[in-house]
């Protein structure tokens, strides 16, 4: 032990935790050179000529090419959608949601393809989109398709009525799981759907597609578009579309609001976060290292809800940096499709260069930067877990969404001054508090302007908990009887 | 319609100066501005600067009133509908004093009392646990937006607005009225109900003057939550809705005379809280 005690903190990793490769197969998967788009319920051939390459981010190579759909292609599935608005909202509820189980139940059965195309578009490691992205995704379908027939329990004294075509459009950090959140709830209220996934991950969604066909959900009640910022644009301007449902930025966010002004188009927005993970001396240490590092390292920080400001109390600031330092490097970053990776690539290039821009910010105001001692692979995009000490709450990096593994540790030493912190932002999505004091728990959860909070845990999810922000992370909620309501019109 | 006539016995009546209502009290307008609506009684024009403070009276106040418990604010809603029925007489005399001025009061009166009642109820209907699957506790509950912006529509001049700002207290959050243009007198008054109800002060601010004075200010207000827009044109909404998009403001928009607890949530945000269950 004497021997072990006298080495680096990554030295000691090295030690402890040296594994063997274990890449996930990719043979039982199959992506085809090229997509069209999923309009009317099949793939169709695009109007649009233009098409840009999906890539994998841990290696650079090109996955397959996809249509950068335009207003023709964008007015042809809405059209699609309206069309099948007619008979889906009129069918029986509860066939309805025979076809939204379904279309869990195959998300189950394909699992691990799901799971491993979402880990080769978007690089995040296999053991989340396995045990995160793809059951969450599975298990949100199969919670809405029980709405589906249910809706009249829902909301007492009011009679629901479905909205119409939903446009809907999605980001790249959980991207089939984004599509469950939004398609769930627009398809069990009696909705049909004009979904764009995000430019650099679509293959999911397409994978989505043959899924619906497979469950043979009517014609044109999905229907997936690919394309970047423009065609998204079209998607959530097109006035046959009633309802838009976005997630990513809150500089969109700020887009789409206005360019709706004056539409009567229903809105949600869940847009960005910069969320205080707050640690109090009473706190279990160990456990709430464990904390902060799935609050800000989970997903390659690519969590708008990430707890991407340490608030540690004064008097246990340095023992908990110190184990956190240590356990940063303890963390293997490497290929994700490696079922030990636990900090996989970083979703693109231009999200890279916006992580390296915003960390130079932070060494030149001043803070200190710790970065274990990490080797990044020769191709692809990768950051190493980085954490800032001697942060001000003015700087960039505690006041602007990273949306990379970088976290930025600031102090306080009253519960007041937490409060004050925490809140001092004009994002409101998420919250972490750390202590063993239950009145404590409960006075902080009251006080954290941010619509979820949580108390010695962090990045949870479920169907049944509503997820949505206060202030500048948006308006509306996801999951849950709450995440209904965005899609229902109650008479 | 104007108030304060000199009686037909030769008695000078003392007649109202009606002030702006910023942070508890009652003010001109900093701007020393008034302007004529009706004849010969003066109303406040007020400014932008009076429309800052109002939002800075109103953010002071949020949180003291959000913390207030939900049987306290149904108390003083209460106490509102209390002050409001024992000045029957003015506010019929306001609206006119015809049968639907009796009408109006009545159902304004209603409307405090109504949603002083949900205060207490609304958690239970709207909130609740989630049975989520894994070992953790948690909960949804219903949380005020913090300040809104109500903007007053001109008819019915009282209970028109006693049904927007009723249910946007009951939910805890602190309001900036603004009177409509014309017609002002009823939400100016209200102000003086409000006054003597126990409503910590700031919580409810009640501005007059030219709308297109203060409508762009008070919808692009970095530090306003939310806006009611009962009272505005489509013109006018969707000139709010660009506007509130600079700080993801929500927009509400109801049926002019709902009354419904669906009317409070959309003035509150769903908070969820989780924790651990174990040994």
């Amino acid at each position: 032990m004497a021997a072990i005690v006298k080495r680096q903190p990554t030295d000691l990793a090295k030690q402890i935790f040296e594994y063997a490769p274990a890449p996930e197969s990719i043979d039982h998967v199959k992506i085809e050179p090229r997509y069209g788009l999923f309009i009317g319920g099949k793939m169709v051939a695009a109007h649009s000529k233009k098409r840009f390459p999906t890539i994998n981010p841990a290696t650079e190579q090109k996955l397959s090419e996809v249509v950068e759909a335009d207003e023709v292609d964008v007015d042809r599935a809405v059209k699609a959608a309206d069309k099948a608005f007619e008979s889906w909202s009129a069918m029986a509820p509860s066939r309805r949601a025979r076809y939204i189980f379904r279309i869990s139940r195959i998300l189950q059965e394909r699992a691990r393809e799901l799971a491993v195309v979402e880990t080769m578009d978007g690089g995040k490691p296999i053991k989340e989109s396995r045990d995160v992205d793809i059951p969450l995704a599975a298990a949100h379908f199969f919670y809405y398709a029980g709405w589906a027939d249910k809706l009249e329990w829902a909301f007492p004294n009011r009679k629901p009525r479905p909205l119409g075509v939903a446009g809907q459009v999605i980001p790249w950090n959980f991207p089939l799981l984004m599509l469950a959140w939004k398609i769930a709830p627009a398809l069990a209220a009696g909705n049909t759907v004009v979904l764009k996934p995000a430019e650099t991950t679509p293959l999911s969604a397409l994978l989505f597609a043959d899924i619906c066909m497979q469950a043979e959900l009517p014609p044109g009640v999905v229907n997936i578009v690919t394309g970047g910022g423009k065609t998204g644009s079209v998607v959530v301007t097109h006035p046959g579309v009633k309802k838009v449902a976005f997630t990513g930025s809150t500089e969109v966010g700020k887009l789409i609001q206005r360019s709706l002004a004056g539409t009567g188009k229903r809105l949600t927005l869940e847009l960005g976060g910069k969320a205080a993970n707050i640690v109090f001396d009473d706190a279990p240490l160990d456990a709430a290292v464990e904390g902060i590092v799935n609050g800000i390292y989970f997903n390659q920080g690519h969590v708008c809800c990430a707890g991407s400001r340490l608030l540690v109390q004064e008097s246990i600031a340095e023992p908990l940096l110190e184990k956190l330092k240590l356990r940063l490097g303890t963390l293997r970053l490497g290929d994700p499709l490696d079922k030990n990776t636990d900090i996989g690539a970083i979703n693109s290039k231009a999200q890279l260069e916006k992580i390296e821009e915003l960390v130079e910010s932070g060494v030149e105001e001043g803070a200190e930067i710790f970065q274990p001692e990490c080797k990044l692979p020769e191709r692809g995009y990768w950051f190493p877990p980085t954490l800032f000490t001697n942060v001000s709450q003015s700087y960039r990096i505690a006041r602007e969404e990273i949306f990379g593994p970088v976290l930025s540790v600031l102090t306080f030493r009253t519960p007041a001054e937490a409060v004050e912190k925490a809140n001092n932002t004009p994002y409101g999505l998420s919250a972490g508090v750390w202590t063993d004091k239950g009145s404590r728990i409960l006075w902080m959860a009251e006080r954290m302007r941010a619509g979820v909070v949580w108390a010695n845990t962090f990045n949870r999810f479920d169907p049944t908990s509503p997820f949505g922000g206060y202030k500048e992370s948006g308006f509306g909620r996801e999951g849950g009887r709450h995440g209904l309501l965005p899609y229902l019109e109650l008479v | 319609m104007a108030p304060a006539k000199s009686g037909a016995n030769g008695r000078v009546e003392v007649r109202k100066t009606y002030k702006l209502f910023i942070g508890g009290e009652f003010v001109r307008s900093e701007s020393g501005r008034a302007y004529r609506f009706d004849g010969n009684v003066n109303v406040p024009r007020g400014s932008r600067k009076d429309l800052r403070d109002a939002v800075r009276g109103a953010r002071g106040a949020a949180a003291g009133w959000a913390a207030r418990t939900a049987m306290n604010r149904g108390q003083i809603l209460y106490r509102a509908a209390e002050m409001l029925d024992g000045r029957r007489a003015q506010f019929i005399e306001l609206l006119g004093s015809g049968r639907g001025a009796h009408k109006e009061v009545d159902d304004a009166v209603e409307a405090f009392v109504w949603y002083a009642g949900w205060t207490d109820k609304l958690a239970q209907v709207i909130g609740g646990t989630n049975p989520v699957a894994g070992p953790y506790f948690n909960f949804t509950i219903p949380e005020p937006t913090g300040v809104v912006g109500v903007v007053a529509p001109e008819e019915p001049a009282l209970v028109g607005l006693v049904r927007r700002v009723a249910p946007a207290l009951c939910g805890g959050n602190a309001l900036v009225v603004l009177a409509p243009e014309v017609n002002p007198l009823p939400a100016l008054t209200l102000a003086e109900v409000l006054a003597t109800s126990d409503l910590p002060a700031g919580v409810v601010n009640v501005i007059s003057g030219f709308r297109k004075e203060l409508l762009p200010w008070l919808a692009s207000h970095m530090d306003v939550n939310a806006i009611d827009v009962a009272g505005c044109t489509a013109d006018e909404v969707t000139e709010i809705e660009k506007a509130a998009a600079d700080n993801v403001k929500r927009v509400v928009k109801h049926a002019p005379g709902e009354m419904s607890p669906y009317l409070i949530t959309a003035f509150m945000e769903m908070k969820t809280v989780w924790h651990p269950v174990g040994v």
